[in-house]
C-alpha cells in the first residue's frame, strides 16, 4: 500500500478524519441505545444526534430515517416494502444492490450518456400502480439522472419513487423532498464514514408503508431489527456533516481524463450530466481486467464493472445498457476520492500511459 | 525478476508461489476462472467461484504477494470445452488438459505475463526445463510417479522459454507437501484434484452429451466383422482399449475383447481381441520441441502408458508412427516423443481411416452451457 495513488472512491472514499474521530468516540463508551440506564441513554443520544443530522443534511424528518448496514440493505428494504403489489420499473443502470432486489423489474432504457429515457418512462407508468427505482448518479460514470422530472412523471402516476443517491449524496447537494422522491438510499462509507452503515429516508407517506426486512427487539421504530452499530452510524453522521462536494474535483477530473484521451482511450458519458469525481476510460482493444491489473501493479488503484465475490471482473452491464459495444469490456472507472491531489493525478497520468503503451491490444 | 504463477489454489501451485517469492521474487499470482463453478456443480445461487479460488487468494494472502482472478470463461469454452466435446462424437478420446495448457495457460498466460512486465510464468507442473545448447528444453519431472511432460508436449519452444516449472526437480510429492507445509501454506494437505476439472461431479458424458447430444445417442456394439454383439449407451462413453461396458461382447468367442475402434458415422463401437492392435498410427498438429528429423526414439500414447520403442517420420503435414510392437492407440489422445527424459515433440493421433464429421457445435448450445 506505501505509495499507492487512490483512485477508487466510489468502491469507498478515504475515511473523513472527522468520521474517524466520532468513531472512535463512540467505539470508548458502553451503551445499547435500547437501555434504560444511564450508559443507554448516552448511546441513544449518540444515535438520535446522528439521525437529526442526516436528516438535516438529506432531507426529511428524523423520525423517517431508517438506519441500515449500508446502502444495499437500504435499498433491498425499500423495494421489499414500497414495491409489494406493484410493477418494480428500475433504470437499466441501477446498481446490483437494485437489479437484486428487484429481479423481475422492467428496464427503463438509457442513452448514449447512460440518461434515462423519461418519455418510455411516462409510457411505462401507464401500466398500473408501480415503483420506480432510479439511481441519482452512476457508480461506474457518474452519469446523473434527472430525477426531479422523472418524480413529477411519477407522481402525476401514483407511483413511488425510490432514488439510490449512494454515490452522489456528499459529492453534490441531495435532498430528499428537493428530489421529489418517496425514499432515497444512502451510504456511509461512500461519503467518507465507515463502512457498516447506511439510511433508507423515507416522506411520510413512504414511511407509513413501510414493513421490515429484519424483524427482532423493534429498533428503528420496529422497522429494522437489530442493535445498531453505533460507532459506524456515528461516523457516518459526522462524515455527512464534514462533506463539501466534488466540484473541486472537476478540474482533477479533467487532468486525468486528458491524459487518457491522449493515450489513445475514449471517455464514455462525458457527454452528458455527471459527478465531477468520475470518468470512465475505455482503452480499445484491451480487456478492462488486464487495465485494472496492470495499473494496481503501477501502484494505482482503479476498477472497472461489477467486480464479483471471485474478483473476477464482469462486463459492465451500465455501459452495456449505453450501448457502448466491445467498449463495455474495456473500460476502467477512475473515481477521485475528496482528498485527491495533483500529484495522484500526475501519477496516474503517466501509469495509464506507460500501461496503454505496453498492453497488448487484441485483434477486434 | 517479476513472475507470474499460475496458481489454481492447490497445493502444486501454491508451493511454488511461495518458494518463488521465498527467493527474492516479485511474484503475481493469478488464478483463472474457467468455468462457472455454480452453474458446474448445478446449485442455484452458488458463487460463481469455487473454493479453489478462495483457496489460491488465501494462500497469496498469506505469502503477501498480488493475486488477480483471471475470467478465462469464454475462451475455455471455445478452446477446450467445445472441441472436448466435438471430439467425442467424433469418436476420438479427447485430452483437455493438453487444450487448456495449449491455449489458455500457455499461450494466453504467457502474453498476460508479457503485458504485466513479468520475464517469465511459473507453473506447478512436475516437468522439468532444462537449458542445452538450442535452447530450452522440456524434460521429464525427477519423480516418474508425478511426470506430467506428455500433458505439456504442445508447449512451443518460445513459451517454453519463458516458463518456470519449479516443482519438476524435487524428489517426490512428499517433499512438496513438506515445502508447503515449512511456508505455512494452508492447502499443504488438501487432495491432489482428480479428473476433469470442469466435471466435478466426475459424469464427463453428462457434459459431453451438455454440448453433443448425439454423442451419446444409442448404438450397436460390432465385431471387426460387423457382426452385432450387442448395444451401447452413447460413443462418447467409450475409447479405445476399454474393456468396461461392453456386456457380454466382452467375452464374445471366448477370448477377451476390447474395444478397438469408435466408427461415429454408424454409431457403432468395434470390438476385437485385446492382444490386437496396431503399428501405425498418424499424427497431426505436430510440436516439435526438437529439430524435426526421422529418428527412433520411444513413444508414449496415454498418459500413464508406458513407452512404446517406434519410429518417428516427418511428413508434409504431421507425422507417422511405426511402432516396433502393436498397441492399442486411441484417436484424440497425445503421442509423445521422448529420448531418454527429454521430450522431443508430440502430436495428437488421428483416426485411422477418414470418417464425415458430426456438425460443429451449434453456438446457441455453447451459450447455454
Amino acid at each position: 500500500m506505501n505509495g499507492m495513488i487512490y483512485l477508487d472512491a466510489n468502491a469507498t472514499e478515504p475515511l473523513r478524519p472527522e468520521a474517524r474521530a466520532a468513531v472512535l468516540d463512540a467505539l470508548d463508551r458502553t451503551g445499547n441505545p435500547s437501555s434504560v440506564h444511564a450508559a443507554g441513554r448516552d448511546a441513544r443520544r449518540l444515535l438520535e444526534d446522528a439521525r437529526e443530522a442526516i436528516a438535516r443534511r438529506f432531507g426529511g424528518a428524523p423520525s423517517d430515517v431508517v438506519f441500515t448496514s449500508g446502502g444495499t440493505e437500504a435499498d433491498a428494504l425499500a423495494i421489499h416494502a414500497l414495491g409489494r403489489g406493484r410493477r418494480v420499473i428500475a433504470g437499466a443502470t441501477e446498481h446490483d444492490a437494485v437489479r437484486a432486489a428487484a429481479p423481475g423489474a422492467a428496464l427503463l432504457p438509457v442513452d448514449a450518456q447512460g440518461v434515462a429515457d423519461l418519455d418510455a418512462l411516462e409510457a411505462m407508468l401507464r401500466g398500473g400502480p408501480a415503483l420506480v427505482c432510479l439511481m441519482l448518479a452512476n457508480n461506474e460514470t457518474g452519469t446523473l439522472q434527472p430525477i426531479a422530472a422523472a418524480a413529477a412523471l411519477c407522481r402525476a402516476a401514483g407511483a413511488w419513487l425510490h432514488v439510490d443517491a449512494v454515490q452522489a449524496a456528499g459529492r453534490m447537494a441531495v435532498n430528499l423532498a428537493a428530489l421529489g422522491a418517496h425514499s432515497m438510499a444512502l451510504s456511509s462509507h461512500k461519503l467518507g464514514g465507515p463502512q457498516g452503515a447506511g439510511a433508507l429516508l423515507l416522506t411520510p407517506d413512504a414511511a407509513a408503508a413501510l414493513t421490515p426486512l429484519i424483524l427482532g427487539g423493534g429498533q428503528e421504530r420496529g422497522r429494522r431489527g437489530g442493535t445498531h452499530a453505533l460507532p459506524a452510524i456515528a461516523g457516518f453522521a459526522a462524515a455527512a456533516q464534514a462533506c463539501t462536494g466534488s466540484e473541486h474535483l472537476a478540474g482533477l477530473r479533467d487532468m486525468a481524463e486528458q491524459a487518457a484521451l491522449l493515450a489513445g482511450a475514449v471517455a464514455l458519458a462525458a457527454g452528458g450530466p455527471r459527478l465531477s469525481n468520475t470518468t470512465a476510460l475505455a482503452l480499445p482493444g484491451v480487456r478492462a481486467e488486464r487495465q485494472v491489473i496492470a495499473l494496481d501493479l503501477a501502484g494505482i488503484a482503479v476498477s472497472a464493472g461489477a467486480a464479483c465475490s471471485s474478483g473476477k471482473v464482469a462486463r459492465s452491464h451500465v455501459l452495456e445498457a449505453m450501448g457502448a459495444g466491445a467498449l463495455a469490456g474495456e473500460a476502467i472507472r477512475v473515481s477521485l476520492p475528496w482528498n485527491a491531489t495533483e500529484a495522484d493525478i500526475a501519477g496516474f497520468a503517466a501509469a495509464y500511459q506507460t500501461m496503454a503503451a505496453r498492453l497488448s491490444r487484441s485483434a477486434a | 525478476m517479476r513472475v507470474l504463477v499460475a496458481m489454481s489454489g492447490g497445493v502444486d501451485s501454491s508451493t511454488v508461489a511461495g518458494l518463488l517469492a521465498e527467493a527474492g521474487h516479485e511474484v503475481i499470482g493469478v488464478t483463472l476462472q474457467l468455468y462457472d463453478h455454480g452453474a458446474a456443480v448445478g446449485r442455484k445461487g452458488a458463487c460463481c467461484a469455487g473454493q479453489d479460488i478462495h483457496d489460491a487468494r488465501r494462500v497469496a494472502d498469506h505469502l503477501g504477494i498480488a493475486h488477480y482472478v483471471i475470467d478465462a470463461e469464454a475462451r475455455f469454452r471455445a478452446a477446450v470445452m467445445a472441441s472436448f466435446a466435438d471430439s467425442y462424437a467424433n469418436g476420438e478420446t479427447p485430452v483437455p488438459c493438453v487444450r487448456c495448457n495449449q491455449t489458455v495457460k500457455f499461450t494466453d498466460l504467457i502474453e498476460l505475463a508479457a503485458d504485466l512486465g513479468a520475464e517469465r510464468l511459473a507453473t506447478g507442473h512436475y516437468v522439468q526445463r532444462i537449458d542445452g545448447p538450442g535452447g530450452a528444453e522440456l524434460h521429464r519431472a525427477a519423480d516418474p510417479a508425478r511426470d506430467q511432460s506428455w500433458f505439456l508436449f504442445a508447449t512451443t519452444r518460445a513459451q517454453l522459454e519463458r516458463s518456470l516449472f519449479p516443482l519438476g526437480g524435487l524428489p517426490d510429492k512428499a517433499h512438496v507437501r513438506g515445502e508447503a507445509a515449512r511456508l505455512g501454506i494452508a492447502v499443504a494437505d488438501k487432495p491432489d484434484s482428480q479428473d476433469i476439472c470442469f466435471v466435478p461431479s466426475g459424469t464427463y458424458a453428462d457434459a459431453v452429451g451438455k454440448l453433443r447430444p448425439d454423442a451419446l445417442a444409442p448404438g450397436e456394439i460390432v465385431s471387426e466383422t460387423g457382426e452385432v454383439l450387442g448395444l451401447h449407451d452413447g460413443i462418447a462413453r467409450y475409447t479405445v482399449g476399454q474393456a468396461k461396458r461392453l456386456g457380454p461382447a466382452a467375452q464374445a468367442g471366448g477370448a477377451r475383447r476390447v474395444v478397438v475402434a469408435l466408427d461415429p458415422a454408424q454409431r457403432r463401437v468395434v470390438v476385437g481381441p485385446a492382444s490386437g492392435g496396431t503399428r501405425h498410427l498418424r499424427l497431426r498438429e505436430v510440436n516439435w520441441l526438437a529439430e524435426p528429423a526421422r529418428l527412433r526414439c520411444q513413444v508414449k500414447l496415454r498418459a500413464r502408458d508406458t513407452a512404446h520403442d517406434a519410429e518417428i517420420v516427418p511428413t508434409a503435414d504431421g507425422v507417422d508412427v511405426i511402432l516396433d510392437a502393436p498397441a492399442l492407440p486411441a484417436p484424440g489422445q497425445a503421442c509423445v516423443f521422448y529420448a531418454g527424459e527429454r521430450v522431443l515433440g508430440g502430436g495428437f493421433i488421428q483416426r485411422p481411416v477418414p470418417v464425415t464429421r458430426a456438425a460443429p457445435v451449434d453456438a446457441a448450445v455453447m451459450a447455454a452451457l
